[in-house]
């Protein structure tokens, strides 16, 4: 008969506790990474047999291996393997610069969708739509990546001046404030224009879907570069992550790196939803989660996001394909919907700063 | 005796604003008012009233002011063209938008006053959303209006209570309260974001125009909606005000002041998110009014009490009324809804707001 017995965590025999993480072994870790990578596979390998066609892992295999031009080939070349490549793209530049955001800022509620990265960027959309009567997808890219640079620095900028610098509170009421009026304009402008409202509520949802792989090419610079530099960044994110006093007495030109940090954010989050639209929820939680298994150690933390966060995009994605058939939940909604109870969890958990 | 009589009635030098007590012999209810706030009040509800009259005689059938308040107070009018303009087309929605804008503004400082934190509003915590989900469901997938007030109504008050449940852990805490609302308000605006994708762009117009909060086609059942509603809550709100002081101190030293902290608590969310939910079921989810005007009422007249509350709705009034002013009118050629103007003013107010509050933190 199996005795359980209740072993308190001081005493585990690896000496871990939970402040750094569940698996605490530098071996672990390392094992424990490749098994995500290994998930990481599986999912994009669901990703491309998955959906309104369904596909053997065979018929996969001879689309790039053997590609004879029949229909179920072309699904994968054309449509599902973008939107493969887009999901990875997109998830380790969001968890990345979650990751980078919640050690500049110190502030495990930090998250690109709380900057109104969102809202920058459906606006500018909307705004080129409306006035330039931009439409082809390829062009959105452009217009939503710099609507969402200006309004992070906006929100950030906001949020943080004071002595008191950006405490929660202050962010999120920023950024919910700016997407607000920012939203405003959008849908007045849908509402006068049928046409641009139905070129754009699409892009509105998040999705991962009807880009092709001209989107994910001109993104990726942005997306890949940025994910690298983030993973090069980490001893001087564990540095900041301490705080600016001690940051800076250890050598650290901190101002530097906070501006280096601020230009990735922008190039990680403002890439992410020119490609795929507001998603949120993603740069919140897979930095939290990632914590949840390797501690806060930055040169750990920050590979696990990235590989956690396409695991979470394309699996919500899959999702998405699965519950609603023969229609699909793009895959921003299923996130938002996922992403609720552990939002107000977190919300309910910290000890929060005031105004 | 020499000495002449004590004037209690002149204003001591240390006695704070004057005030004035209101009584009743028969209604066990009394209530003190600060002079200068009823007066403040006064003078800012005739300038709503004023806007409102003005807007009257606005639009493609100029009608003169005289004509305007002769139909108005139904003493008749030579041209029965006026009448009919006025009566049906132009009051309800002049009406409405004084007593939206009273509304939203009665909700936003009983929620500040609760919160504790002056840059809370039902629109930030999710209550409009809730609102707006309900209603762009009944919009697009029912296609009536009939159900519209009611199921807005609802999905506000709904909100309010799940926003105010997911942030109970032994008592409410503020900030918690504004991190679980813009939680709630993200879910709440992908789901309507759902029902926007999933049907044929003809369907979803008129909803995405609800959404951005308009007066328009405003009729007397809005209006009537509106006074039952401001009729049933504002009194209880102006009396529960007296208990959100004893609660800015702190639940201990309001328990010892008499006032039991959760059920007062309780009821001021009710209320407060009943007068949101109230404006929001006539006039859409309109921005800001609820954030500003009890700021503006504060800064003339000091902390919350019953008096400036409903100073703030008069301010409410004002502002709405002159936003729908703008909204139709200022533009000649395309009507706006009034939510997009009370936005372009709101936004920047309150982002000056929140500059100066971390100036000063």
């Amino acid at each position: 008969m199996a005795v359980l017995v209740a072993r308190p965590a001081a005493v585990r025999p690896d000496g871990g506790d939970r402040r750094r993480g569940l698996l605490c072994r530098a071996g672990s870790r390392a094992g424990g990474l490749v098994l995500l990578l290994v998930l990481l596979l599986g999912v994009c390998l669901l990703s491309l047999r998955v959906g309104s066609v369904e596909l053997s892992a065979q018929t996969v295999w001879r689309a790039f291996t053997d590609f004879d031009g029949s229909n179920e080939h072309l699904i994968v070349t054309s449509l599902r393997l973008p939107r493969t490549l887009i999901g990875l793209g997109v998830g380790a530049a969001l968890a990345v610069a979650g990751a980078v955001m919640q050690a500049v800022t110190r502030n495990p509620l930090a998250g690109p969708d709380i900057l109104g990265v969102n809202a920058g960027a459906a606006f500018a959309i909307v705004t080129a739509v409306f006035l330039l009567g931009v439409v082809s997808p390829s062009m959105y890219v452009w217009f939503a990546f710099a609507g969402a640079a200006v309004t992070t620095v906006l929100v950030y900028g906001i949020g943080s001046v004071g002595r008191t610098g950006p405490s929660p509170v202050k962010l999120a009421l920023a950024g919910v404030v700016v997407t607000s009026l920012l939203g405003s304009w959008t849908s007045g402008v849908l509402v006068f224009n049928e046409r641009t409202l139905d070129e754009v509520r699409f892009w509105l949802a998040g999705s991962l879907a009807g880009r092709d792989l001209g989107v994910f090419w001109q993104v990726s610079p942005f997306l890949v570069g940025g994910t690298v530099v983030g993973l090069l960044l980490t001893r001087q994110l564990n540095a900041l992550a301490l705080g600016e006093d001690v940051s800076r007495s250890l050598g650290q030109r901190t101002a530097l790196v906070r501006a280096g940090c601020a230009v990735l954010v922008v190039l990680l989050a403002g890439g992410a939803v020119a490609a795929a639209g507001p998603i949120g929820f993603v740069g919140l939680a897979v930095p939290h989660v990632a914590r949840a298994l390797v501690g806060p150690d930055h040169r750990w933390l920050v590979p696990y996001a990235a590989v956690l966060g396409p695991v979470l995009l394309i699996a919500a994605d899959v999702v998405g394909r699965v519950v609603a058939r023969p229609a699909e939940l793009q895959a921003g909604i299923v996130t938002a919907i996922v992403g609720a109870p552990f939002r107000i969890h977190l919300a309910r958990r910290r000890k929060l700063a005031g105004l | 005796m020499a000495t002449p009589p004590v004037e209690h009635a002149r204003p001591r030098p240390d006695a704070g604003p004057r005030r004035l007590t209101v009584r009743s012999r028969r209604v066990p209810v009394s209530a003190r008012l600060s002079v200068r706030t009823a007066a403040l009040g006064a003078v800012v509800a005739a300038l709503a009233l004023a806007a409102a009259a003005w807007t009257m005689t606005l639009g493609e059938f100029p009608v003169p002011l005289s004509d305007v308040l002769a139909s108005t107070f139904g003493v008749g009018t030579a041209d029965p063209a006026h009448d009919f303009v006025v009566r049906t087309l132009r009051l309800p929605r002049v009406l409405a938008a004084l007593l939206a804008g009273a509304a939203l503004a009665a909700s936003g400082a009983v929620f500040q006053g609760l919160v504790r934190n002056p840059l809370v509003a039902p629109d930030v915590i999710g209550v409009n959303a809730g609102a707006s989900l309900v209603a762009v469901y009944l919009i697009v997938v029912t296609g009536s209006a009939l159900l519209l007030p009611a199921g807005a109504f609802a999905g506000a008050l709904v909100t309010a209570f799940a926003v105010y449940a997911f942030t109970w852990r032994r008592g409410i805490s503020g900030s918690r309260l504004v991190l679980v609302g813009i939680g709630v308000n993200a879910v709440l605006g992908s789901l309507t974001t759902l029902i926007l994708v999933r049907y044929p762009v003809e369907e979803i117009a008129p909803a995405v125009l609800w959404t951005t909060g308009t007066l328009y086609g405003a009729d007397w059942r809005d209006v009537t909606v509106l006074v039952v509603g401001l009729g049933v809550l504002l009194p209880p709100a102006f009396w529960l005000t007296r208990h959100l002081t004893a609660l800015q101190l702190g639940d201990d030293t309001a328990r010892s002041l008499g006032v039991r902290a959760e059920p007062a608590r309780a009821a001021l969310i009710t209320v407060g998110a009943g007068l949101a939910a109230t404006a929001v079921a006539v006039a859409g989810p309109i921005g800001f009014v609820a954030l500003i005007a009890p700021h503006i009422a504060r800064m003339l007249a000091g902390p919350l009490t019953g008096g400036v509350l409903l100073l703030s709705a008069s301010v409410g009034a004002l502002l709405l009324a002159a936003s729908d002013l703008v909204a139709q009118h200022a533009f000649a050629a395309v009507s706006l809804p009034a939510g997009l103007v009370t936005a372009a003013v709101g936004a920047p107010y309150f982002l000056f707001l929140l500059y100066r509050s971390n100036r000063l933190s």
